[in-house]
């Protein structure tokens, strides 16, 4: 009896939708079969061009016809629409796949006497069972296109020799090299010292940032949040101004306060008799100001997020803590202190995230600056992402920023892959209620 | 019990003192610049933080220099930010949502790899998006600022929406499901409502994206009357260092005031306790 089973697999394998008409689903079957010819269509017109395309990233360079320059091949051109055409390939082929595995399904529950879902019926099912993957593909087709396929482009041109002064298309090609930006990176002198330089550094201010901004928010929303405060809507409204005022323009008016020569905050010190202080130029004073600066910005942000879990503590949890006699501080400890690290473990990675690659902070402000000579284009305050901008911007170094944004990468995310899989809210996100 | 209330007495003084301290840190910064947007003349240094006498000259100017094209800017990023607001926070809800509320097949993957691309930054992919926009034919358009800004969102939002809506109790759900209620009644009717605060802390940094994203604006938008306020008030700094700095600072009240507004008049819905009695009830 596995004549049916057989038939719409066969079916479904010819062309997509055939095998669901076979099963009397014919609305969807008519659906998927439209979807195949127009995805057929796009692949036979592309796909050759994108398998040429990706192996040998153009093959033609600029050159003179008749007197005249005739432009050659794109390297990065064509490298981007290769990848579009593969990334479509991939996701026919998945579609494909499900699609022989739903007919043999549909065509096996025939056999045992069931009957297929009418068109009506499927859409139910999709909505009450299928809810959460079907809600997924909407965000998901947003971030396939505008953040995985950038990302996977981006680690392309680190195996590349994509750089100025030599390889910058239309004028010339762009060839795969291997691993030979890695070994630049890694073993030349100039790159690798910079390279470990600007890591610590950043290392140092991602640390020192987040435990700055989330404790300082974690405190300042206790000591509103206190029994027998006044007027805590007001405080609160206050302290959070530095949030609402954009960082534009509150960290390029930092910048100007800060000012060794004409700021406020160097008149006041020499108001009170003490000396100005070289806050932006000297290396040392540039990194305090920096981390000083960003508690500004980022204090209101933890506290407001804090308050926010404050309210969400349901009430008899600390009704059934005073029954049992605990005082201010061990309700606190017990009940306050881990609802809040709970709620908020995910959002304190992702700020460590975050802060690594804090752009705004450190380039509105310090522009990486005061340079350091021994550097490669790289600054005493640059963190990996602002060496990254200046090395693709002004540089024109495509494949050696790449190269520098995998390694980061890679520290950064096995880091907090390992750290984020370990909190509460990964683990037993089920057991909170 | 006096020895008591002498001790309240003191830790509420000294909260009170350091909550004014607190306030003073907070607001100068902003003070400071407002004061410097009023002062005449064109130089940074000032001798008082008030100003001798009040002028505003340095607003007309942003509106009617011919350099400075500050109203068109303005209503292209009130245009931009709405638009990638409510389509950013409809996605970061969906996706934390599903991811909240469903446990199915690749749901941890789902959130490591969510987790991971939230990491890379912005601009390493900001090459191979220039080159997919030209590919579009969106270069130098607003719609093209919208998209970006919009698919980025689940990435920066859904952690934390997730984390929010773990912390509603389930029972609810549970109950709806029981009389009933389809899974798109219980996200409309019952997780909707109960996340006011979060969608206002959602739609907060979604809206505010957009009026300090310099990197992409400047990337995606070319010519003068398509900028957005980030590129023009950067332009403003970079190309008359110093030598205009109330000018600058009037466009920074003006970018900023808006969304001050809009956050004061919002933060209510933060903070209060709307779950508070939900599971009793």
């Amino acid at each position: 009896m596995d004549r049916l089973r057989n038939r719409a697999t066969a079916l479904s394998v010819l062309s997509m939708g055939l095998g669901q008409m076979y099963n009397r689903q014919f609305v969807k079957g008519l659906l998927m079969l439209l979807a195949w010819a127009a995805g057929l269509y796009y692949l036979i017109n592309n796909l050759g061009t994108a398998l040429w395309g990706i192996s040998t990233l153009g093959e033609v360079t600029r050159h003179r016809v008749n007197g005249k320059f005739v432009d050659g091949d794109h390297s990065i051109f064509i490298l981007v629409q290769s990848l579009i055409t593969l990334m479509f390939f991939l996701i026919f082929a998945y579609f494909y796949v499900m699609n022989i595995r739903d007919a043999r399904r549909i065509a096996a529950g025939r056999e045992e006497g069931t009957e297929p879902n009418n068109f009506e019926q499927t859409v139910r099912y999709i909505l009450d069972y299928k809810f959460a993957q079907t809600f997924l593909i909407i965000p998901g087709i947003g971030i396939l296109f505008f953040t995985i396929m950038p990302i996977i482009f981006m680690v392309m041109i680190a195996f590349t020799n994509y750089a100025s002064p030599n390889h910058i298309p239309p004028a010339k090609l762009v060839n795969w090299v291997g691993f030979q930006t890695f070994r630049d990176l890694l073993l030349l002198k100039t790159w690798s010292h910079t390279l470990f330089g600007v890591l610590t550094w950043t290392i140092i201010w991602a640390i020192l940032s987040t435990v700055t901004t989330y404790f300082g928010g974690l405190l300042v929303a206790l000591l509103i949040n206190q029994q027998g405060i006044k007027f805590k809507g007001l405080w609160r409204t206050i302290l959070i101004l530095p949030y609402a005022i954009p960082q534009l323009v509150s960290l390029l008016v930092m910048r100007n306060m800060f000012n060794g020569e004409f700021g406020p905050i160097n008149q006041y010190l020499q108001y009170f008799g003490l000396g100005g202080l070289p806050w932006l130029t000297d290396p040392f004073w540039a990194k305090a100001t920096v981390i000083l600066v960003n508690m500004w910005v980022g204090i209101p942000v933890s506290m407001i997020l804090i308050m926010g879990v404050l309210t969400t503590i349901p009430r008899d949890m600390y009704e059934a803590a005073e029954v049992d006699g605990a005082s201010g501080f061990q309700k606190f400890r017990i009940v306050t202190l881990p609802m809040i690290l709970f709620t908020t473990a995910p959002t304190l990675i992702m700020q460590f995230a975050g802060n690594i690659n804090n752009f705004n902070a450190i380039y509105l402000l310090t522009s990486g600056n005061p340079v350091k000579g021994d550097y490669q284009y790289a600054g005493a305050t640059d963190l990996l992402v602002t060496w990254l901008y200046k090395l693709t911007l002004n540089q024109n170094k495509y494949n050696m920023a790449a190269a520098v944004g995998i390694i980061i990468f890679v520290i950064i995310a096995s880091f907090s892959i390992y750290n984020y899989r370990r909190t509460k809210s990964f683990k037993e996100e089920d057991m909170i209620q | 019990m006096n020895s008591l209330k002498t001790k309240r007495r003191i830790r509420l003084s000294l909260s009170y003192v350091l909550i004014i301290l607190l306030c003073v840190c907070a607001v100068y910064p902003a003070l400071w610049i407002l004061m410097g947007s009023f002062r005449p003349g064109k130089s940074l240094y000032s001798k008082t933080l008030l100003p001798e006498h009040f002028t505003l000259e340095h607003y007309r100017e942003l509106f009617n220099s011919k350099s400075i094209l500050f109203g068109q800017w303005y209503l292209n990023t009130l245009k931009i930010a709405t638009f990638s607001m409510i389509i950013g926070v409809l996605l970061i809800l969906l996706t934390s949502y599903a991811l909240s509320r469903f446990r199915f097949k690749g749901r941890k993957n789902a959130m490591s790899i969510l987790l991971i691309l939230g990491m890379f930054p912005g601009f390493m992919s900001m090459i191979a998006i220039y080159l997919l926009l030209k590919e579009m034919h969106l270069m130098d358009t607003h719609l093209a600022l919208i998209i970006v800004y919009a698919a980025g969102a689940p990435l920066t939002g859904t952690f934390i929406a997730k984390g929010f809506l773990d912390t509603i109790p389930r029972s609810l759900d549970e109950a709806a499901k029981i009389d009933g209620a389809s899974n798109w009644t219980i996200f409309t009717r019952i997780i909707l409502p109960l996340s006011r605060p979060l969608i206002t802390y959602v739609a907060l940094t979604q809206f505010v994206g957009p009026w300090v994203d310099y990197i992409f604006a400047r990337l995606v938008l070319r010519t003068k009357e398509n900028w957005t306020l980030a590129v023009g008030l950067y332009d403003m700094v970079s190309t008359n260092q110093n030598s205009n700095f109330p000018a600058f600072a009037a466009g920074s009240i003006l970018i900023a005031v808006p969304i001050t507004i809009l956050f004061m008049f919002l933060q209510r819905l933060l903070v209060d306790g709307l779950t508070s009695g939900a599971s009793k009830g």
